[in-house]
């Protein structure tokens, strides 16, 4: 659990820099609809979490991530790994 | 019930909007006759080409035009059939042959289309297991041929080398990687660092895919491509490439060295389930591929045109895409959509045809006006089109 909440708050931190609207972040906050990413945003946003964690997120993973409890979750996973 | 055409709704209504200012819909161009390499009549008027990729001029080459009649009239109009049943001819093997001779490789595979090349070749060489590591900035038939396939998918920004390396550490060791890299980017006609990446690839234990589409026949002492200019050829596994831009007709390909290399005309569905090229197009490539193997003064002349070119919207104040001339693409960076378009049309009504890129065929959503120069273009033409670029921009208020 602990682990879990170090996560969230590390790509919170992470977020915030591409956060342009000032949306308050939750588990179930959404990049494309609540923070409205584009796709370039979207390619920076990733290139800092995967050197954030040392780990590699994949385009077929990215296409099942949509909201930043799902990331998380991810991560922990590949960190597993 | 729902209208399935409903999800290009939004596609309709920009499109709608920007024909509503009343610019000429820049996506529907005819040509009514074709003079030269350079030159097409459009909407009555003569206008230079500058956007047609036929960057040696070899559409018109009396050898290459001799070369497609006599298999026309040796072989019919088509194959009906694939490659691997009664669609492989003779002429289909020569034309395997000069690629060979071209490259100087073992194996030579040629497909109906450059995008089939990396349709086929990506998809089948990359399974469930395997990961294709690839510039976010990929064409794409790159992208289509990863989702034609199963494997696993890792972007790196464009050309940029340390975030290749970084994703190439990560991976793990053992499992099958194929890096994909493209010689020349056709949208700001930028070139790669392939003597970095493709050293790096090999040096963790990829396979390296590279495209030279856009640098075929022009880039390299040989005309092979940026890999030969860069003096990595020789670790290249797959060089992928088309038939449709210096040699001037249509049809793909892909050469390699490796030595079980021939089982991909077995397992390589976009070869195996699509009808061969007609007799007279590999006739006509097999003749074009043996020029280009000759055509240094020609390469010279291309390098010219694309320096002038370059010298020439840069010191209007044009914003371009590279900040020194790579490649025989020249990129103008338009502010927005409308004054893309509008700065296309105002082009086309002084004779000069461009093409008009934008999102999401460009990268950082930009609109471009590309030109791509032809060894056949004239100085005095090149000359000409500055001209008629410097009137268009400053009409439109591109520049000042």
């Amino acid at each position: 659990m602990e682990k879990s909440a170090d996560t969230f708050n590390r790509i919170a931190e992470l977020i915030e820099p591409f956060n342009k609207k000032g949306v308050s972040l939750s588990e179930t906050t959404t990049f494309a609809t609540d923070l409205e990413w584009d796709s370039l945003t979207v390619m920076d946003f990733v290139a800092s979490i995967e050197d954030e964690f040392d780990i590699i997120i994949t385009m077929n993973m990215q296409a099942e991530i949509e909201t930043v409890g799902q990331l998380a979750d991810a991560v922990l996973s590949l960190q597993d790994k | 019930m729902t209208d399935l055409f409903s999800k290009f709704d939004p596609l309709i209504q920009q499109r709608e909007n920007l024909l509503a200012t009343g610019v000429k819909d820049p996506f529907s161009l005819v040509m009514e006759k074709v003079i030269s390499p350079t030159v097409a009549l459009c909407n009555g008027k003569e206008t230079i080409l500058l956007g047609t990729y036929n960057y040696m001029g070899m559409t018109f080459d009396p050898d290459v035009i001799a070369a497609g009649k006599k298999a026309l009239d040796e072989f019919g109009a088509g194959t009906t059939g694939s490659r691997v049943l009664n669609g492989t001819y003779s002429p289909h093997r020569d034309c395997e042959e000069a690629l060979k001779e071209f490259y100087g490789m073992d194996h030579a595979m040629v497909f109906s289309t450059g995008y089939q090349a990396n349709l086929g070749i990506i998809s089948t060489m990359a399974g469930k297991e395997d990961y294709i590591i690839l510039d976010i900035d990929s064409h794409a038939s790159i992208y289509d041929g990863c989702a034609l396939g199963n494997a696993q998918i890792v972007p790196f920004r464009h050309n940029d080398v340390e975030a290749l390396e970084k994703r190439l550490k990560r991976l793990p060791p053992e499992a099958g990687k194929l890096v994909v890299l493209e010689g020349v980017y056709s949208m700001l006609g930028d070139i790669a660092p392939l003597k970095e990446m493709v050293t790096l690839a090999k040096a963790h234990g990829a396979m390296v895919l590279v495209d030279e589409a856009h640098s075929m026949g022009f880039i390299g002492p040989k005309g092979r491509g940026v890999a030969e200019d860069q003096g990595v050829l020789d670790q290249v596994d797959f060089v992928i490439g088309t038939f449709s831009k210096s040699v001037g007709t249509v049809g793909g390909f892909c050469v390699s060295n490796h030595p079980k290399f021939e089982v991909l005309r077995l397992v390589c569905r976009p070869y195996v389930f699509t009808a061969s090229l007609p007799p007279s197009v590999v006739a006509t490539a097999a003749t074009s591929i043996r020029k280009l193997m000759h055509a240094a003064d020609k390469r010279a002349h291309l390098w010219e045109n694309s320096r002038k070119l370059h010298a020439g919207l840069k010191a209007l104040g044009f914003q371009l895409g590279t900040d020194s001339p790579q490649s025989a693409i020249i990129s103008v960076i338009m502010p927005d959509l409308e004054r893309g378009a509008g700065m296309w049309e105002a082009l086309l009504d002084r004779g000069v045809y461009v093409n008009l890129a934008r999102p999401p065929a460009t990268p950082a959503g930009m609109t471009l006006l590309r030109c791509s120069l032809c060894a056949e273009h004239s100085s005095a033409q090149v000359d000409d089109i500055i001209g008629r670029f410097k009137a268009a921009g400053e009409a439109v208020g591109v520049i000042g």
